[in-house]
């Protein structure tokens, strides 16, 4: 049943969930908060602890210079691409950046990179799935933006393996959201998927065929989503103090923040109804106050979600389809609860779009079914098979800066080219490959992926040598290359470096940084279970003495007996949870014979202290766990 | 197992007619009983990708008009075999080769459900090297702004000579800020026409693979099929694609030019 453990996680923009299949369907799991939604949220306490979440908002008002949000924005991207998002968003860069370095992210006096930042969210995850299921989690499924490039995947998948995690595969956030649909209703039919979240939007379209989910096509923009709405209401608002009261609030950090929480607050409530009121206290005793109607709001947003037409369009001429051939539209991310986003969908598809299951659920539930294929499958899953594509078309330079695709956007995944290069000159030892990611002609207009050096060419006279690379875009949608010279005698395999993001050893270096607090974390757990473990023997115990079982047993035993719960007792208020176990192991060994007694007077009551496997776990998030809350000190 | 019997209709889904013939003693890695080609069909296991091509690959000949419907089913069939989800629990090599062996099947239906590109692959594996395969010296030149030498197909010559002349004239309207809508409506009407001749030259290229496909079953009938037959019918597939990619350029050009 080791697929129980593989659980589903959305990292998102603003919320992060996790996910398991619970039996025939997947659930939430909460935090011990009890809620499900994990706030992307993290700061550093006054100890420099990381706090992540719900706890963690508190710091975004108090101590702004301690906190991140929207690191998701940063995942994967240089500094140069990020300049944008400096302009909107409260990230202070690490004064000491190097060209070509991964971006770091000051919380107070501390640097981190985003796959860091995004690791304690993913850690955060993996223990309230560790609470609730009393045993370690170690294979995760993380979605992604359908339309997210090759190295915001890396990057994703680089947090994943800091945070302890074995990444099994990462999936489309649009995909996931289908497959959460597509369980209980097993039909065959093209669906679009409007993915509108808290900073990315995707579209998918995808072909139901008997249980394969099959991507037609997809397309998007990485940096679009509510974040976008409420930085334009913050920046009125900040137009408005300024030319109202004369109050220049824009470097207050504190009056931001205060700002940002009062629009997103009122933009929630106008999705249900038809004005909202904006209060915000101001220093030096001043206030904010402006009333905003749903229309002015609908008229300030237009421009912001008309940037999902585009890519709408073109993923419906990618899968050579019109509006009219899509038989369902399925709606995802907390963004499509604003009513003017459901009618431009209505609008594009011709068709009311679904909307039966939680729109900031529906990823992470997708995951976990996923995460349940990948485990083997169940009776609910059984045939369910996705089927994905790549978003974006990789190529690689040649000639005159230009780039020639070698595999298209929109191919089904995994899929593979092969080239063949060749030396100039003689002697070569070396040969650069340029690969890029992007649809646009020239090279300098597409992403640059990775500039890869053929290292190690056998001496051989100019254009002698015939070197076949192979790229390869895995089910991950992230680019594996291999190459082999095919000349030489032997087919050496060449070596291929890779010059952008984390390298293997850094990523190495952050996972043990994490990972020793990880083991203490387990080990502080593993002492409340056994502890719990302890007591529920102990009770048994009583309840045995008081059996007529009791009296059938000698002098001696029952000496024995009392020994050994004075031993546990003794052990059970310690810190060592191997000690309690082996007084457990102990007590219980030693009330064989009580147990059988009592069994046989038809007593049935259970002194054998229930270990926590698995078979208590089917019972899920509605029964009271033996890790609940309540039982911990 | 390929037999005889199968050489008209495609052969069982998990065959491999490899030429050469494949060996006939091939067994599962795994559980050594069965013959294996993508995955054992006693134990189910994926094997090592054989170095095939795509029509091998399906277990298809080598012909040109082929039922997509037939082999989109063949597609999903072997995806559940194949796919690295469906492998996800197997050991790292199986996983690997499931890898290889699922990009390869991608990677064969992408250019065999498409009848352009599955011409051209097949084309591609008889050994003619189209002018499409230099994409990347077309685009230079269009970077660079050199026109690439072309040969216009000969019944195209009068029309391509008029429009570049309109189109020249629309360019020079555009930088001095002038607008003709007659000209601009002319234009547009001449890249309908072209788009429409884009289009009719697919179905002539089916009549081209009837021929190529009736040289293939004679083949494999036994019969003598000449170098000769075989190079006329390719050079009426290469002549016929190159035209439609002119076409397409022009048209693409004509797009630019209008501002589209």
């Amino acid at each position: 049943m080791s697929s129980y453990r593989i659980v589903g996680i959305d990292l998102g923009t603003t919320n992060s969930l996790v996910a398991f299949m619970q039996g025939e369907s997947p659930a939430v799991i909460p935090g011990e908060d009890g809620l499900n939604l994990v706030p992307s949220v993290v700061a550093l306490d006054e100890k420099n602890q990381p706090v992540i979440g719900n706890a963690a908002r508190k710091y975004l008002a108090e101590t702004p210079e301690r906190t991140v949000y929207s690191i998701k924005r940063l995942m994967g991207r240089g500094v140069d691409d990020i300049q944008e998002e400096l302009k909107f968003f409260p990230f202070r860069l690490a004064e000491d950046l190097q060209p070509g370095e991964v971006l770091r992210i000051k919380l107070g006096d501390k640097t981190f990179t985003p796959p860091e930042i995004s690791a304690l969210i993913l850690r955060q995850l993996k223990r309230n799935a560790e609470r609730f299921f009393g045993a370690p989690v170690a294979k995760a499924v993380i979605t992604v933006p359908a339309y997210f490039n090759d190295a915001q995947r890396q990057a994703t998948k680089d947090a994943g393996r800091i945070a302890g995690l074995e990444v099994l595969r990462l999936v489309n956030e649009p995909t996931a959201a289908s497959l959460a649909y597509g369980l209980d209703k097993k039909q065959n039919g093209i669906v679009a998927v409007y993915d509108l979240g808290g900073g990315t939007f995707d579209i998918s379209i995808l072909k139901l065929h008997d249980g394969i989910f099959e991507v037609v096509s997809t397309n998007g923009d990485t940096h679009l989503g509510g974040d976008d709405i409420d930085n334009l209401l913050i920046t009125i608002a900040l137009d408005d103090t300024l030319g109202d009261l004369s109050l220049d609030l824009r470097r207050n950090a504190e009056a931001v923040q205060a700002i940002r929480k009062a629009v997103i607050e009122a933009k929630i409530a106008l999705s249900s109804q038809p004005s909202a009121k904006l209060d915000i206290e101001l220093p030096g005793d001043k206030r904010y106050l402006r009333e905003i109607t749903r229309e002015q709001f609908e008229q300030l947003i237009r421009p912001i979600i008309d940037r999902t037409v585009g890519p709408c369009k073109q993923a419906l001429k990618d899968a050579g389809l019109k509006p009219e051939q899509i038989d369902e539209v399925v709606l995802v991310g907390g963004s499509t609860r604003i009513p003017k986003v459901r009618a431009l969908v209505k609008e594009l598809f011709h068709r009311d779009p679904h909307t039966d299951l939680n729109p900031d659920e529906v990823v992470a539930l997708g995951a976990a079914v996923q995460a349940n294929i990948l485990g083997g499958g169940s009776e609910a899953t059984e045939n369910m098979l996705l089927l994905d594509v790549t978003p974006l078309s990789l190529g690689i330079e040649v000639a005159g800066g230009v780039t020639d695709k070698i595999i298209l956007r929109n191919s089904t995944i995994p899929a593979s080219a092969t080239q063949f290069y060749t030396t100039q000159i003689d002697g070569q030892a070396n040969v650069a490959i340029h690969v890029l990611q992007g649809e646009r002609e020239l090279a300098k207009d597409c992403r640059s992926l990775a500039r890869f050096d053929l290292k190690g060419i056998p001496p051989m006279a100019a254009g002698m040598a015939r070197i076949e690379v192979k790229f390869l875009i895995d089910a991950n949608g992230i680019l594996n290359v291999s190459a082999r010279e095919q000349r030489s005698g032997k087919e050496s395999e060449i070596q291929v470096q890779p010059s952008y993001g984390l390298t293997d050893e850094q990523v190495e270096g952050m996972i043990l940084d994490s990972f020793d607090s990880a083991e203490e974390d387990f080990r502080q757990r593993q002492v409340i279970e056994a502890r719990n473990e302890a007591a529920t023997i102990l009770a048994a115990l009583d309840k045995g003495k008081k059996s007529p079982a009791w009296g059938q047993l000698t002098t001696d035993e029952k000496k024995k007996i009392a020994k050994m719960e004075k031993a546990l007792i003794a052990v059970k208020a310690d810190d060592d949870y191997q000690a309690i176990r082996k007084a457990i192991d102990a007590l219980n060994q030693g009330t064989t014979r009580l147990a059988e007694l009592m069994m046989d007077s038809a007593v049935s009551v259970a002194l054998k202290g229930k270990t926590m496997d698995e078979a208590d776990m089917g019972e899920g998030p509605t029964a009271p766990h033996p890790m609940a809350k309540a039982e911990f000190e | 197992m390929r037999d005889e019997q199968t050489e008209m209709t495609k052969a069982p889904l998990t065959t491999i007619t490899a030429k050469p013939a494949p060996e006939e003693t091939q067994t599962c890695w795994s559980c050594g009983t069965m013959r294996a080609v993508h995955f054992c069909e006693f134990c189910g296991k994926v094997q090592p990708p054989a170095p095939v091509d795509y029509f091998t690959f399906f277990g298809l000949p080598r012909k040109l008009n082929l039922d997509v419907t037939a082999l989109e089913e063949d597609f999903y069939e072997l995806s559940r075999k194949l796919h690295p989800d469906i492998n996800a629990r197997a050991g790292s090599q199986e996983q690997e080769w499931s890898l290889q062996q699922s990009s390869l099947l991608n990677d064969a239906h992408r250019t065999l459900k498409d009848p352009i590109k599955r011409t051209q692959y097949l084309l591609k594996l008889e050994g003619v090297e189209l002018e499409e395969q230099s994409k990347s010296a077309t685009e230079q030149a269009r970077s660079t702004g050199e026109l690439k030498k072309q040969i216009v197909p000969p019944d195209l010559l009068e029309e391509v000579f008029e429009l570049n002349v309109q189109l020249e004239e629309l360019r020079m309207q555009k930088k001095m800020g002038e607008d003709d809508p007659a000209l601009i409506e002319e234009i547009g009407r001449q890249k309908l026409e072209l788009e429409e001749k884009h289009e009719a030259l697919l179905e002539e290229l089916r009549t081209h693979w009837k021929t190529w496909d009736r040289l293939i079953e004679r083949e494999q009938a036994g019969k003598v099929v000449s170098e000769d037959e075989r190079k006329q019918a390719r050079d009426k597939m290469v002549d016929l694609l190159n035209r439609r990619n002119y076409i397409r350029n022009l048209v693409r050009d004509v797009s630019e030019a209008l501002g589209e």
